[in-house]
């Protein structure tokens, strides 16, 4: 293969060193209007009453916007109006939109809005949300519309219940000699991408509504504004173009409503929203937060039996993207293993928290937190050496997980493998602790991690191909580029495909849903994976259109002909071509007479086989195949200040194949950076009214340049057998066994067990000290 | 009138080697008047606080939060953006080392690593730490962006 995993430099390179990248907020339209939200102070409050006298008044204001008319909205459930009504339910919430002539004076006229609340009782964590006598965050659950295969538990806080039922529990426990038991915590946390969300729309005479956004799923803003505001779906526009980062984050559906919204208030003139980092943080959709209680038994050999798990999720005050969240983690629950008898509840919760979308591993970091914790403390009372018994009990092709999905090496891959490479690369022969002379104490920890998508069953992915005059060809997916390359990746796929130069393929980087074919969404690592087989359909598309055209000419049969360099050929006779520019747009024969006509390639994938989940038992088939990899950290530990530096951070990830180096180790890097961000330092503090009190980059902070360890990535190749040249996604695998690392590694450090989450010195030392309950 | 229409005024911006004379509002952040004014939208709003240095640009050959400056106070002064930078040996850095991959960090960092090369050409770890640690990127690891960095300050013949 000539340009298949080759690190060639990305389509979007140029633009993005230049500074004549644009995202959505950098497009200027003369005479927008500018909307500001009012957000709700308080965590849980009834609404007493909205006064938007003053802010009227001010000139140059020209709509305020209240929920009471609008329509319920909500992927899982349907239970959140865009601006809340009566109550709000999170700090943050939008109550208030106004729109007017410049930001300024819409700032100007948001703060001039007086709302009377009623503080009520907050419902602080998914624990304190399961007991009987917590407060409802939601009283009428029985009258809200939902996804089929949701299971909303009116009267209670619980929005979605998905259970694995697999072998026979009590079998299991008979034959485990060794048990044991853990609880573990992490409170909703933030994606922060660089680029706040945006969303600028117009309502057209015609009706047609024009939304530009900052989204990784533009395909759905398009349903689901359609849906909500009953506006036939063909004329809903929605353009995305470069997006600054996403994680997931941008997957929710939240301020393009309130785009529409404002556009609707002001007769359709053309609105801009622009979130401030606060808004941000606290008014759109976070990063789910996790309960989890696992207790996980073996034998004394060490081969693991059963686990009986339940995992409340934090979904925060709507279900939105929760509910399929508990279900992405039930489907996973436990870690890479081969464990015959699960028993598992996994619980959309409500609470008063930011609500919450995807976040980079949809659920699979933070339940592989608690398991693979879990795991190293079994190892423990086992007597096993942790990477032992993990190598052990790997889950192997003949398998199946915890939906009784049985693998195969195509859709699983080798985490035997995986785990041999991980050992060699952090020397955990060298040992796993070790006390050095000045005190300080260097400490491993290594975790396994596994995940498939759990994305619609029918999601799938379109590209379309077309000539330019001099041959060259434009390549058209509905992938959003938010930073993964995935479009440059695609570029590669056809290059090899059609055997031509890679400069030669100009791909199409922005989005819109009315001439970009769909791509679902871009999430869940499956964009190379869907849109690289629609890729390579519609060259085949191309290959044929472009041989037929030939034989005609060639006066030859199609299966003689060749084609390569922009050129199509005779097998046996190359100097019988004719160049793509020849016959692209038709081809003309000395006389004038034309044939052909323009050539447009056409591809599609739609996911095959996938099944619901079974509502009593899990059963069923979730994805296509699950990425496996082997993850470690080592750190260095001062015992007397409780502080730490990450020292090295190592994945070996079973990807497949590689489609472009050096994308794809950037991939896996950053994503181990974020999820030691994630599992060092982030998270959101809340105080005693539920109110978040860090919103800002400089109270919220992810890792800084200097604070990044040494990465170490490795690569195993097993490949996807119905994958573009067998790549398998990787976007997210990197993250997953961080938290779980760090936590292991700074748990044989510090000597006590870390069962929460963010790993920071205060926790290590509260729970050495014994000041565990002593809330913050 | 609008109340927001009272305190304005014209001043005159030299931007990229190019003078530009721009009506603003006294409160305008330097950013807002590169974006909305001049259409120079390289520079990015990340949290408008000084926290996470995609908005920054050159003032008198320093890196600069233009999030945090007003306009007004740059009169008279020479500004750089990451549109003023022609094939500069940071940019083309941040190319070969995939030092990228969402891009909006990316005018910022290249701003502040360039202007970093400028006046410490050959800076130690130390000092490209300080510098660098006023940046935020949440895509990358940072490991391209170092590398991408000791390329340009000449790391690799000192070691």
């Amino acid at each position: 293969m000539e340009i298949i995993g080759k690190s060639v430099i990305r389509k979007d390179a140029l633009e993005k060193v230049t500074g004549t990248a644009r995202y959505t907020n950098d497009y200027m339209f003369k005479g927008s209007l500018h909307a500001k939200i009012v957000v709700s102070p308080y965590a849980h409050a009834r609404i007493q009453a909205i006064d938007v006298q003053a802010a009227i008044a001010i000139p140059g204001v020209h709509a305020v916007v209240t929920g009471e008319h609008l329509p319920l909205t909500g992927e899982g459930v349907r239970d959140r109006r865009p601006l809340a009504f009566e109550k709000v339910r999170y700090h943050g919430e939008a109550v208030v939109l106004v729109v007017a002539e410049t930001p300024a004076l819409a700032e100007h006229a948001a703060s001039s809005v007086h709302i009377q609340y009623e503080p009520l009782p907050v419902v602080h964590s998914p624990s304190a949300a399961i007991e009987p006598d917590s407060p409802l965050v939601h009283e009428h659950m029985h009258i809200y519309k939902h996804d089929e295969t949701v299971y909303p538990e009116p009267g209670t806080n619980v929005a979605n219940r998905v259970k694995i039922r697999k072998g026979n529990i009590e079998e299991g426990w008979q034959k485990s000699e060794l048990i044991v038991e853990e609880t573990f915590s992490l409170s909703p946390s933030d994606h922060a991408a660089m680029e706040t969300r945006s969303a600028a729309a117009e309502i057209l005479p015609n009706g047609l509504v024009k939304i530009i956004t900052s989204s990784q799923a533009p395909f759905m803003v398009k349903k689901l504004i359609s849906e909500y505001f009953e506006i036939e779906a063909g004329k809903v526009i929605v353009e995305t173009p470069l997006v600054g980062g996403g994680y997931g984050g941008k997957a929710a559906v939240q301020l393009e409503l309130l785009a529409y919204l404002a556009s609707k208030a002001v007769g359709g003139r053309l609105v801009k929203i622009l979130n401030t980092r606060e808004e941000d943080m606290l008014t759109s959709p976070a990063h789910v937060g996790l309960d989890a209680k696992i207790k996980l038994g073996c034998s004394k050999e060490g081969l693991l039996q059963a686990a009986d798990i339940l995992y409340l999720f934090d979904s925060g005050a709507y279900a939105d993207k929760g509910t399929d969240l508990s279900k992405a983690a039930a489907a996973d629950c436990t870690g890479p293993y081969r464990l015959e008898h699960i028993f598992c509840d996994s619980l959309c919760v409500y609470t008063n928290h930011p609500y919450a979308s995807p976040f980079r591993g949809f659920s699979h970091s933070e339940l592989l937190f608690a398991f693979e914790r879990t795991m190293d403390i079994l190892a423990k009372k086992a007597g096993i050496d942790p990477l032992e018994f993990r190598e052990k009990n790997a889950i192997l092709p003949g398998d199946t997980t915890p939906t009784q999905v049985r693998l195969t090496s195509s859709s699983v891959g080798n985490l035997p493998e995986c785990i041999r490479r991980l050992k060699q690369l952090i020397k955990w022969e060298e040992g796993q602790r070790t006390v050095h002379e000045n005190g300080l104490i260097t400490a491993k920890g290594i975790s396994c991690v596994w995940k498939t998508s759990t994305i619609e069953t029918n999601a799938g992915s379109g590209v379309i191909l077309t000539f330019n005059p001099d041959g060259s060809v434009n390549l058209m997916s509905g992938v959003i580029e938010l930073g993964t390359g995935t479009k440059t990746v695609l570029a590669q796929i056809l290059a090899e495909k059609l055997q031509m130069r890679l400069e030669r393929i100009h791909v199409r980087m922005e989005v819109d849903t009315q001439t970009t074919p769909e791509h679902w969404k871009t999430v869940a690592s499956r964009g190379t994976f869907m849109a690289g087989r629609a890729v390579l359909e519609a060259a085949e598309d191309v290959i044929n259109q472009l041989k037929k055209i030939a034989s005609c000419i060639f006066r030859a049969s199609e299966e003689d002909i060749e084609i390569k360099d922009e050129k199509v050929f005779l097998r046996d006779e190359p100097e019988t071509s004719l160049a793509f520019k020849e016959i692209v747009y038709g081809y003309k024969y000395p006389n004038g007479n034309a044939i052909g006509g323009q050539i447009i390639g056409r591809g599609n994938y739609i996911l095959r086989g996938m099944t619901y989940l079974d509502k009593e038992t899990g059963a069923g088939r979730p994805g296509p195949e699950w990425t496996v990899a082997a993850e470690g950290v080592e750190v260095e530990y001062n015992p007397r200040t409780y502080r730490y530096r990450i020292v090295k951070a190592v994945s070996v990830i079973d990807i497949g194949t590689v489609l472009n180096e050096k994308m794809a180790r950037g991939q896996v890097m950053g994503a181990m950076s974020m999820g030691l961000s994630f599992a060092g330092r982030e998270t959101f503090w809340f105080d005693s009214n539920g109110r978040i009190l860090n919103p800002q980059l400089r109270k919220y902070r992810p890792l800084r340049y200097g604070e990044h360890p040494e990465y170490v990535v490795d690569f195993v190749h097993t490949p996807q057998l119905d994958a573009a040249y067998g790549a398998r996604g990787v976007g997210e695998h990197g993250l997953l066994g961080m938290p779980a690392s760090l936590g292991n590694s700074l748990t044989v450090a510090a000597e006590t067990e870390l069962n929460q989450l963010p790993l920071i010195p205060e926790l290590i030392w509260r729970m050495k000290e014994g000041n565990a309950d002593d809330s913050v | 009138m609008l109340k927001d229409e009272r305190y304005r005024i014209t001043i005159k911006l030299k931007v990229n080697g190019e003078e530009k004379m721009v009506d603003i509002r006294t409160a305008d952040t330097l950013l807002y008047v590169l974006r909305e004014k001049l259409g120079l939208t390289g520079a990015k709003p990340g949290c408008l606080n000084g926290d996470c240095g995609a908005c920054t640009v050159g003032i008198n050959q320093r890196p600069m939060k233009s999030c945090l400056m007003l306009a007004a106070e740059t009169e008279e002064k020479e500004i750089v953006t990451i549109e003023g930078l022609k094939s500069s040996p940071m940019q083309k850095a941040f190319i070969e080392h995939f030092a990228f991959q969402c891009g909006y960090c990316t005018s910022g960092f290249i701003m502040n690593a360039h202007l970093l090369s400028k006046r410490h050409p050959s800076g130690s770890d130390d000092i490209i730490k300080e510098w660098l640690a006023s940046n935020i990127c949440r895509c990358t690891g940072y490991k391209e962006i170092e590398d991408a960095v000791k390329s340009v300050l000449h790391f690799s013949e000192r070691e």
